[in-house]
């Protein structure tokens, strides 16, 4: 399968010596989006703000896979919902506090990576593509049909906020440094599983699997655990989701938007580390500008991605580097 | 009713089914081949060959004539999709042209409802709504109808890759991209005959079913899933496969909400069919992809 290719400054990045820059990037521009709730002028921004995060960690950590990984992954929104009702399902039918749901949600999401990764990653091109898909389809239809656990289409209602010494975080300015600290380590895991022996060997398996092999790599075990991480992150920001909004439905967690936070990933820019950042924004700030637009939205939307995709293949990311090298090729 | 009966009514309306979805599945394998890329349009052709129809059906009086130009109508827009949207690509490899579809596919499906409307449409099948009643089990006219224009159309696939000097050049392409340059083929032109053939399969797969269904802008993406999984169910890449697999699906489909749950008829499908690709990864008819050292 085509992978994308790996950019000559994510290399350079992995050396030692701009360890502490990358670090330094990613504090920074947590600290600037920690003003996020002092500057945006109401509860609504904030509550976008916070969906925004937590998209983040969706597509961050399918940027792990796909990015950096060359997998695709069609079933990610699934993962996302398997965490939203792992957590919601134990809070509201066995009163389990959202901090125990939050780990359990990674642990049921990375379980239901496991059970498809397994058969599909020993195979190589689009057996992970089309068995996830299935795996979402199949998701979703439990979703919609097991009403007592779930509540079916209507949803599960009633989860429980996330509570902090008896206090409820139940305003999206309250819940908002929770949501911005677990985006931030999400953000700083998928950092260093990069800088590790594990995603050095992530990036040799997309670039080259038999190469990758013939210097001893596993490249089924490296797939199957960065597919499990990846899931396990979808998983977290499932129980993040359910317990912001208080709510679930099936529908958030179809085939669709599985497909959308592939396109994301690439529309922000594919094996990069901040590429995420600026699909995420895409990715929750869209809907909201298109909003005005009613019928034609969805023909902007796929026309802007059209372009995105074609002029500039690197995303958003790589803009600035594509227009610098096209002053560099005018000036010479 | 009889089980004996019920059972062939299940049967016949699987593999009625099962033949759209080989349609859908045979454009899905011809694009796949020819470029890698899974195409995620492949669906939106479906709806637009049906509701073309619905457009068309009263301007020639005849839903035949209108069906074969809604066909060709569609595969005029596959042959410019191709031109627009994949041809401009700097890079294209498989992973970007099958994310430049997905853009393509959002932009068909609003298309199709800013002109054609967000309304279901229908129309009588070619004989009417007439059913047949045989030995107490009742079928649709169209279901016969669909099965026979479907084997019509494959033979003629068949025939265009067996005999033809386009249908030799696309399979020569899709062998080895750059033997098939050496001796002369047009590589480019190869992809954007196989977006054309696709899109013609497709908008005949959505003119024949639409009796029987109706046709709405939103229906695109069920369509191509069902496609896609009918074509690896099949394996990728083969005319063969396209028809096992797709068969497979529709008879999977029937017989599992018949037996055990139209809720879960989906699950059921989807979790058979990635048994099989489990235990059969290139699919029932596909070929072992051996990679040499």
């Amino acid at each position: 399968m085509a992978t994308f290719d790996v950019h000559p400054a994510e290399m350079q990045s992995a050396a030692p010596a701009r360890r502490l820059s990358q670090h330094g990037r990613l504090v920074l521009v947590w600290l600037v989006l920690a003003t996020a709730p002092f500057l945006l002028p109401n509860a609504y921004w904030v509550s976008l703000a916070n969906l925004a995060l937590i998209n983040l960690i969706l597509i961050a950590s399918l940027n792990l896979l796909m990015g950096y990984g060359g997998q695709i992954s069609l079933a990610h929104a699934g993962f996302f919902g398997l965490g939203a009702y792992a957590s919601g399902i134990l809070n509201v039918k066995y009163g389990i506090s959202p901090w125990m749901g939050l780990p359990a949600a990674a642990l049921v999401a990375g379980l239901g990576a496991l059970l498809i990764g397994i058969p599909a990653l020993r195979l190589r091109g689009h057996y992970l593509a089309m068995a996830t898909l299935g795996w979402n389809a199949i998701l979703v239809v439990f979703f919609t049909q097991l009403v007592d656990l779930t509540g079916g289409p209507n949803g599960l209602l009633g989860v429980a906020p996330f509570s902090l010494f008896g206090h409820a975080l139940d305003t999206e300015m309250k819940i908002f440094p929770l949501v911005w600290a677990v985006a931030f380590l999400v953000m700083l895991a998928i950092l260093h599983l990069l800088r590790s022996r594990v995603g050095r060997a992530v990036r040799a398996v997309a670039t080259n699997e038999l190469g990758a092999e013939a210097v001893g790599i596993d490249s089924f075990r490296t797939k199957l655990v960065v597919f499990v991480l990846s899931a396990a992150m979808a998983g977290v920001a499932g129980s993040l989701y359910v317990h912001v909004n208080q709510y679930a439905s099936p529908e958030t967690f179809g085939i669709a938007p599985s497909i959308m936070l592939l396109v994301m990933v690439a529309i922000g820019g594919a094996g990069t580390f901040f590429g995420p950042v600026l699909g995420a924004i895409v990715y929750t700030a869209v809907p909201q500008v298109l909003l005005d637009y009613e019928d034609a939205e969805l023909m902007l939307f796929g026309l802007g991605m059209l372009v995105v995709l074609i002029l500039f293949p690197g995303g958003l990311a790589g803009i600035p580097a594509a227009i610098a090298r096209a002053l560099r090729r005018k000036a010479s | 009713m009889q089980t004996g009966s019920a059972l062939l009514q299940v049967l016949v309306s699987g593999i009625g089914t099962g033949a759209v979805y080989a349609l859908v599945a045979l454009g899905f394998n011809v694009v796949f081949k020819s470029t890698g890329a899974m195409n995620f349009a492949q669906g939106e052709w479906v709806v637009m060959g049906g509701m073309i129809t619905a457009l068309l059906i009263g301007t020639f009086s005849g839903i035949g004539l209108a069906v074969v130009a809604a066909v060709v109508l569609v595969g005029v827009v596959g042959l410019l999709s191709e031109r627009l949207v994949v041809r401009p690509l700097r890079r294209p490899d498989a992973l970007v042209i099958t994310l430049v579809t997905i853009g393509l596919s959002i932009l068909t499906r609003s298309l199709i409802m800013l002109v054609l409307g967000k309304k279901p449409v229908g129309y009588a099948g070619f004989s009417g709504n007439t059913t047949l009643s045989l030995g107490g089990v009742s079928i649709q006219a169209q279901t016969l109808w669909i099965i026979a224009i479907t084997l019509v159309f494959l033979a003629v696939m068949h025939a265009f890759f067996e005999r033809s000097m386009l249908g030799k050049a696309l399979r020569a392409a899709a062998a080895d991209r750059e033997a098939a340059s050496i001796v002369g083929v047009n590589v480019q032109g190869t992809i954007l005959v196989s977006f054309g053939i696709a899109a013609l399969a497709g908008a005949l797969a959505g003119a024949i079913v639409t009796p029987l269904t109706l046709a709405s802008y939103d229906q695109g993406a069920m369509f191509g899933f069902k496609g896609f999984s009918a074509a690896m169910l099949g394996g990728v890449g083969s005319l063969p496969g396209a028809v096992v697999g797709g068969l497979a699906l529709g008879l999977l489909e029937a017989f599992g909400s018949f037996y055990i749950s139209s809720d879960f008829k989906d699950a059921i499908a989807f979790a058979v069919l990635l048994l099989i690709l489990f235990a059969r990864p290139s699919g029932l008819l596909g070929r072992a992809d051996i990679v040499k050292v």
